[in-house]
Parts: C-alpha cells; structure tokens; sequence
C-alpha cells in the first residue's frame, strides 16, 4: 500500500451527477458541511451576541434578502435598481394593516409580503416588456415618485409617517425569524432556480425570443419572477417596520437600493448564496467603521474596489472553488 | 393537390421605413410540403418567416395557419399552435448545458398537453432529441455549456429545439449556413426524417444544391416580392431567377 494525495470530491463528483450515491459518512460531510456550518454559526453567535450586534445581525439578514430577491431578478432578466420599491411597499403595507386594523406583526408580516409583492408586481406590470436599463430607470425612479406622493399628498402619515407601531413579541424572536427567513429564502430559491422552472426563466435572460419561440409567454413568467422577488423583499420592509416600530418615508431611500446590488456583486452574481456573504460581509462592515466617522466612507468605498478588483468572480464562487479542491492521503494498491 | 392546406400567406407587406421588406407575398401550403425559400441578402426571407411566426407585425395582409389567423397573435400563441422556427443567428442559452436547452422548449404548455397532461423526464426526451440531430449520446457534448458548442452544433441544437415543441410546421432560417459540406450531408437525413413523420417545412435556404434536392417546392424573393414559384427544377430554368439571384449560371448548373 502507499499514499497519494486525492481531491476529496472526486469519488462524489463522478457519481453525483443525478443522485447523490453518498458511500461514506466522511462524503456526508463534506456535502452538508457548507450548508450547515454557515446556519448554526450565524445561531451561535447571534444567540451569544450582546443586544446591539443582534440587531445587526436581524438587519442585515433584511439585506441579504433584498440582495437574494435581486439576484432572482437579475437570473430571471429583470435589472432591478429599485429594492427599495418593493422593502418601502412592503412596510407601508405592513405598518398600515397594524395601524389601522390593530392586527398582530405575525399576521401583517406575512400578509404584507404577500400583498406587497402583488402590488409591486403590478406596478411594474406595464414595463415588464422593457429590457435592460430602460426597465432598471423605471424600478429607479418608481419609489422616488411613491415617496414625492406620500410628501405632498400627506397620506400614510405624511413627512411624519407612523409610530408606535407593534413589534414582534420578544427580541429572540425577532431574530430567529430573521434568521429562519434568510435561509428558507436561500434553500427554497436556489431549488427553484435550479429547477426546470428556474431553467425556464434563466432562458428568458439569456435569450428571450427563443422562449418566445417554444410557446412560452415569458411575460407572465417574468410577471411570476417578480411576484416571488418582490414579495421577499416586501417581507424585510414589513419586518424592518416592526422591529422600528416606525414605519415613514425613508423606507424608499436608495440604500434599500444600493447596497443589494453591491453585497451582490462583492458576493457573486447568480449564486444567491453570493448575495447573502456579500451582504453578511457588507452591512457588518459598516457598522464596525462607524467610529470613523467621515473617513467610514471613504474606506468601506475602498474596501468595496479592493473585493470586486480582487475577486471579480465574486467571494462565493471563489471559495466555492476552493473548497472542491480540498485534497486529502488516500490508500492506493500497488 | 388533395393534401390538407395547412398554411396560407395574402397579401403579406411589411415596411421598414422607407424599405418594403416583404411586398404583397402570396403563397399555399399543404400538408407533408416542402417550400424553400430563396433570394438574394436583404430580399426579405427573414422578416417573412418573422411575419409568419408573430416576431413582426405585418403593415397589410394576412396569415392563417390551418384556416385560422395567426396574424397579429404573439410568437408565443404562434408557436403554441404547432409553428416553431429556427433563428438564422443561432443563439442558444449559453449558460446551459446543451442538453438542458431543450429542457426550456420541453416546458412548454403544447408539450405538456400533447404529452397528456405530463411533462414526463424532460432530461431523457432532450438527450434522445440530441442523439436525433446528431450529437453523440453519452458524450461530453451535451454536457457542455451551449456557449462553448461550435457553430455546426448550434444550428442541430437550433432545429432540436423545433422538433422538441413538437410542431407541425417548422421553419428553418437558413439552417444549413456556415456549415461544411459533411455536416450539410449530415443534417439532411434529419429533414428527410421530419418530413416521413409528417411535418410541413419551410426552408430558407442559400445552399440551392441541398435546398433543390429536399424542397417540393420554391418560392424566389427579390426586394420583398415573390417573383416566381414552382418547382426546383422549374424555378431554376426561369431567366429572372438568374439574374435576380443566381448571377452566374455555373452555380445552379449542376445543381
Ligand atoms: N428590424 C428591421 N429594421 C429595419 N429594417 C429591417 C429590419 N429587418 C429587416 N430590415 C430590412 O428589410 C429587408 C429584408 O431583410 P431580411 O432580413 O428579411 O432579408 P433576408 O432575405 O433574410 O436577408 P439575408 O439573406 O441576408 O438573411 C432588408 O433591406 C433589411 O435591411
Ligand atoms: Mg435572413
């Protein structure tokens, strides 16, 4: 017997190109590994994390759910430069149906997605067979204009917008739906996008005529997309209304808009688990630099050049490469 | 002819500002036929086969697929009645695996339903459609991203994708161009085999030695007009068709 060095995935790889014929306890491992690690390191230290880094936490799982939903966007063809369209939606809906109805966040949250992804849907409906940018201006300027309305319209609570809102029942609470959405949301779109329905909608981006051609209508499937997009990130403005207790205009600011995009790209574009490291890297970032004070822009710009120039790729597919090539000794006969 | 008419164009026009690309074409087709189309570059072969599948909309004129108009419909709802067509720039999904290209095709609402209600082992039926056209099965080939085939496996994948709607009528733009004389000789048993099952063809064709050995018939273009029909050998004996395409005669002599 001797030994030579052999990269781990090897055996599964070859097999696992339909099903998973797992012949060890050790390949187990190493498929569930990545899956598994990253969900009880984030319980682990969110559950040992003081009240402050908590709250980060809860917030930026809302990011990496409107980065999620964006990069289903952008697989299904659609630019979106307006997250901040569907999270504001999202949190007016919630925060009016708890407002004037006096119905629990368990139930408004939920609703609000669902309601609030119906009615972003339809606001982009007449666009829909926009492309490219022409459709990205539109989703830009939409909640420029819903927030111009609110302000000289005075509705919804006007300029002021509306306090005292209820929140969810205990902080633990608050943070493990956080958590709990942020990875259903991963899991659940990453089947879908790898299902021949995603397959579906990948070919409407990659080349939408020849869908048109197999009998598809792909505005309707695009319509569906944006549904399933908007609606989660309509349920991170309906919970971030909540665990503000505030719901007003600045739910429509551009960072809702913004920062998805970068934690995407810092992440790796069409991944979906991309977007979420991206946004778990992101948004903690700038709260660690926030003693800085005015060089905190400065250098959280500089650090974002320094990632995309660093890793085009982006930091997913990176250490998704890596980690395939991962060697270990094995026994060989002579 | 007795066979059912399946297609009929009248009247067919379409400007594109001041350039009449499709002049007032009129034409029949049966059922099992096949039409080729030829004409010299910008003579308005595409945008008919645009016009006929819903990709543009005509200024004048009428198409009506099986006694029903089809003009006006979306490609979708063209396509969805049983026409399906070929890009004369195959484009394919390029971040798909060749096989999985079919897969969109394979979900199609007229798939499921022909199927009876079931969409069945889309992976099996796209991998035996590409052992069809020629890809050799259990190769690596169809595992390759689509963006990495070479141009004389895209243009297999593109009519594939045809026969994977299951469509009646299909039309071929220019299918056979760019490829080498054995991949030419290769793809035209494919054709000879769809129309055994069959399906009416129309093909767009430059390479008039293949096109006037498989068509029934063929319809000449010149600046969006028909300007004559018949049959191949008709069609190349006519003078006008000389000169307004042919050029040289050498080219069709021995056609
Ligand atoms: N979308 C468009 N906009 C403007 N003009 C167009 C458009 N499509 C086609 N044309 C014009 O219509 C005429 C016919 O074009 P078409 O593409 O149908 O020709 P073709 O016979 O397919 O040519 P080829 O042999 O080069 O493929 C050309 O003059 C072309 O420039
Ligand atoms: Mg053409």
């Amino acid at each position: 017997m001797s030994r030579r060095r052999e990269r781990i995935d090897r055996g599964i790889k070859v097999r696992a190109d339909d099903i998973y014929a797992l012949t060890s306890w050790r390949e187990m491992l190493y498929l569930a590994a990545p899956r598994v690690a990253p969900v009880l390191t984030l319980l682990v230290v969110g559950l040992a994390a003081g009240p402050y880094w908590q709250r980060v936490i809860m917030t930026t799982s809302m990011f990496a759910l409107l980065a999620i939903s964006w990069d289903v966007l952008a697989a299904s063809g659609m630019v979106s430069l307006g997250q901040a369209l569907f999270f504001g939606v999202g949190a007016y809906t919630s925060g009016m149906l708890n407002h004037y109805f006096g119905w629990s966040p368990l139930l408004t949250i939920p609703l609000a997605a669902v309601i609030g992804g119906a009615i972003s849907t339809l606001l982009l409906l007449p666009v829909l067979r926009l492309r490219g940018l022409y459709f990205a201006m539109v989703t830009l300027i939409m909640p420029l204009i819903i927030e111009r309305v609110i302000e000289a319209t005075g509705i919804f609570g006007g300029t002021e917008g509306i306090s005292g809102l209820a929140s969810l029942p205990h902080r633990l609470v608050e943070l493990l739906v956080a958590m709990v959405m942020v990875w259903v949301a991963l899991f659940g779109l990453r089947r879908l996008m790898d299902s021949d329905y995603g397959l579906v909608l990948k070919g409407i981006n990659d080349n939408d005529r020849s869908v048109m051609s197999a009998g598809i209508n792909i505005y309707r499937r695009k319509a569906e997309a944006l549904f399933i997009a908007s609606s989660i990130a309509a349920f991170a403005g309906a919970f971030m209304t909540h665990a503000y207790m505030f719901v007003g205009m600045p739910v429509f600011a551009m960072d809702y808009s913004i920062l998805p995009i970068a934690s995407t790209v810092v992440g790796g574009v069409g991944t979906l688990a991309g977007p979420l490291l991206g946004a778990f890297i992101l948004v903690p970032l700038s709260e660690l630099l926030r003693g800085l004070g005015g060089l905190r822009i400065v250098i959280y710009a500089t650090l974002l050049v320094v990632f995309i120039v660093g890793l085009p790729e982006g930091i997913f597919p990176y250490l998704k490469r890596k980690y395939t090539q991962f060697e270990r000794w094995v026994e060989v006969e002579k | 002819m007795s066979r059912p008419v399946v297609l009929e164009v009248r009247g067919l026009l379409k400007r594109y500002g001041g350039v009449t690309a499709v002049d007032g074409v009129d034409f029949t087709l049966h059922e099992n036929e096949v039409l080729g189309v030829i004409g010299p570059n910008g003579s308005g072969k595409t945008t008919l086969v645009n016009l006929i599948t819903g990709f543009v909309k005509p200024d004048r004129g009428k198409v009506l697929y099986r006694g029903k108009r089809i003009s006006g419909l979306p490609p979708y709802r063209v396509a969805l009645k049983g026409v399906a067509r070929t890009f004369q720039m195959a484009k394919p999904f390029y971040q798909l695996p060749a096989y999985k290209n079919l897969v969109v095709p394979l979900s199609s609402p007229r798939v499921h339903a022909l199927a009876g209600g079931s969409y069945g082992d889309r992976d099996a039926v796209a991998k035996d459609l590409l052992e069809e056209v020629g890809f050799e099965r259990d190769s690596w080939v169809i595992n390759k991203a689509a963006a990495s085939l070479p141009h004389g496996y895209l243009k297999r994948l593109e009519l594939a994708r045809c026969m994977a709607l299951r469509a009646d009528l299909m039309l071929l733009d220019e299918l056979f161009s760019g490829l080498s004389l054995a991949e030419v000789a290769s793809m035209v048993p494919v054709i000879d085999k769809l129309r055994s099952r069959g399906k009416t063809i129309i093909m767009v064709e430059h390479r008039l030695r293949e096109l006037f050995r498989i068509a029934d018939r063929v319809l000449v273009l010149n600046f969006g007009q028909k300007i004559a029909e018949g049959t191949p050998g008709q069609v190349m004996d006519l003078p006008a068709v000389r000169e307004a395409y042919l050029g040289s005669e050498a080219e069709v002599g021995d056609a």
